[in-house]
């Protein structure tokens, strides 16, 4: 017979309509001693507010770094079930796309090795198990690699590339992002499963600058679609946007963040100064049936973006404007630039430190020269606010 | 005569071992800036290295851990682990 507690504090968080992981807790709880003994310690670390987990260490599976994150109770005496409580990454497949018959394979194979309890997703975007023994860790790896799953990233390699569900479901899409997903996933499998770097290396795929993924504030590689001529506008549509009341100029215009809209009112026409247009998605989002992103589509390579952990967050500046990234020699080069700034940063990057804070630490300027990309003005994240500034043309000039 | 992946994992095993009996955790990139400080001359490269790496982990030699960030060591019980 399970012990039962009394979990006051965590009864606080079922209230309310919306979904509550206590609830998933208790309903587990009821078949799994695991997520009995995870109720009990959660609402003593509570009343305490202090965690009771240790992490860290060797757990894994042989051959593999990521993957694995092992976790421990520091009260294992009082809740034995947790005493171990690893958890799983299982690398997702592209846009999150299943059936429902995977999602009963692998929540059965979860229930066989683990408390049953699952993240889906975390924040990398791997589907997350949640609480499992060191020696089920080979077995659920056995049966998950049988069914045709594979584990995802953790700890100092490269995470599990993520996207946007991309052209399988949205109009929006400028380039093909489940299919870059899934070839940099493969393509890289070293990287991701045996951890050689100074730190996280992360890549995200937004199909348009919506940027469903939150590729620009996670990413250290952020690939967005985008396009370059003009953004595509179906008069009539214009017109019955109107005439259904949608108010275009101040709903639409005035926020458009380059200014760069105009409407006439009496004719119901929109007309954009395309080449001020800062691809923001704000007037197609807002009447996506008369507006469309132009056809000359492709992605803007961006990099160092990181949450807050070492340091502080930082989003992505711009590395290269423009990329027809679905093209294979134009992806070739891409990968070929990838290698050469990891090959730099594994050389010169300090343990746990991240390429966009590697890059603010050596400068963008000398970063750009390592690698061997020519600076241009759409790299410039901020406008000078330094009038003195030199230039190395200038001291060149002087010494001659 | 050019180093083969077989020597250089066996050189990589004990760098590791003298950096445990010193107290110390190598990182991946530490071996292989290691290596190739030592053996570059002899042909070795980052990819050999690479395979030198999955070798001694594939076979159980080494196996990888986390303390914020990740580590090649020699097999041991884990401190943190409750019986
Ligand atoms: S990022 Fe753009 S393309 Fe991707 S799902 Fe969102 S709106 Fe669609
Ligand atoms: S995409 Fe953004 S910047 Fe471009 S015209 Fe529309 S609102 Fe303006």
């Amino acid at each position: 017979m399970p012990k039962e507690y009394k979990t006051p504090k965590l009864d606080e968080l079922e209230k309310g309509p919306w979904p509550s992981f206590v609830k998933e807790i208790k309903l587990a709880a009821k078949k799994s001693e695991m997520s009995n003994d995870l109720l009990g310690q959660l609402e003593q670390s509570y009343n305490e507010k202090l965690g009771h987990w240790k992490h860290g260490g060797i757990v894994g599976v042989m051959g593999y770094g990521g993957g694995v994150i092992g976790r421990y109770s520091d009260l294992p005496d009082k809740y034995p079930s947790v005493s171990h409580f690893h958890t799983i990454r299982v690398n997702q497949p592209s846009g999150w796309f299943y059936t429902s018959d995977a999602l009963r394979t692998i929540c059965d194979i979860w229930e066989k090795h683990g408390s049953g309890l699952t993240n889906m997703h975390g924040s990398t975007g791997d589907m997350v198990f949640l609480g499992t023994t060191t020696d089920h860790l080979e077995p659920v790896f056995k049966d998950l690699t049988e069914a045709g799953w594979d584990l995802g990233g953790s700890g100092s390699d490269m995470r599990t590339p993520s996207c946007c569900v991309g052209p399988g479901r949205c109009e929006w899409a400028c380039y093909d992002t489940l299919q870059r997903c899934y070839d940099i996933t493969m393509r890289y499998q070293d990287e991701l499963h045996r951890p050689a770097f100074p730190y996280k290396w992360k890549f995200k795929f937004a199909g348009c600058p919506n940027d469903c993924v939150a590729s620009i504030a996670r990413a250290d590689i952020s690939v967005i679609g985008t396009w370059k001529d003009d953004i595509r506008v179906d008069a009539d549509q214009v017109k019955t946007y109107a005439d259904e009341g949608l108010d275009i100029f101040n709903d639409v215009v005035l926020n458009c963040p380059a200014k760069c809209m105009r409407y006439d009112g009496e004719k119901k026409e929109i007309s954009i100064d395309n080449k001020d247009c800062r691809r923001c998605m704000h007037c197609i989002n807002v009447m996506p049936k008369a507006l469309r992103p132009g056809v000359e589509q492709g992605a803007t390579i961006l990099i160092g973006a990181k949450a807050p952990i070492v340091e502080g967050a930082l989003l992505s500046s711009v590395l290269i404007p423009f990329l027809d990234i679905d093209d294979e020699e134009e992806f070739e080069a891409f990968c070929d630039l990838i290698e050469e700034m990891q090959d730099v940063w594994c050389e010169e990057g300090k343990n746990r430190e991240r390429v966009g804070e590697f890059i603010q630490r050596v400068g963008m300027g000398n970063f750009l020269e390592a690698v061997g990309v020519e600076p241009i003005p759409e790299m410039v994240a901020y406008p000078r606010d330094n009038p003195y500034v030199f230039y190395e043309d200038f001291y060149e000039d002087e010494d001659e | 005569m050019a180093m083969t992946v077989d020597q250089i994992a066996d050189a990589m095993y004990k760098e590791v071992e003298e950096a445990t009996n010193f107290g110390k955790k190598l990182k991946p990139m530490d071996l292989t800036k290691a290596m190739l400080k030592a053996y570059e001359e002899e042909g070795v490269d980052k990819k050999m290295c690479k395979s030198a790496i999955k070798n001694l982990v594939d076979s159980g030699r080494l196996v990888y851990t986390y303390f914020g960030g990740s580590y090649l060591e020699l097999p041991h019980r884990e401190g943190a682990a409750n019986d």
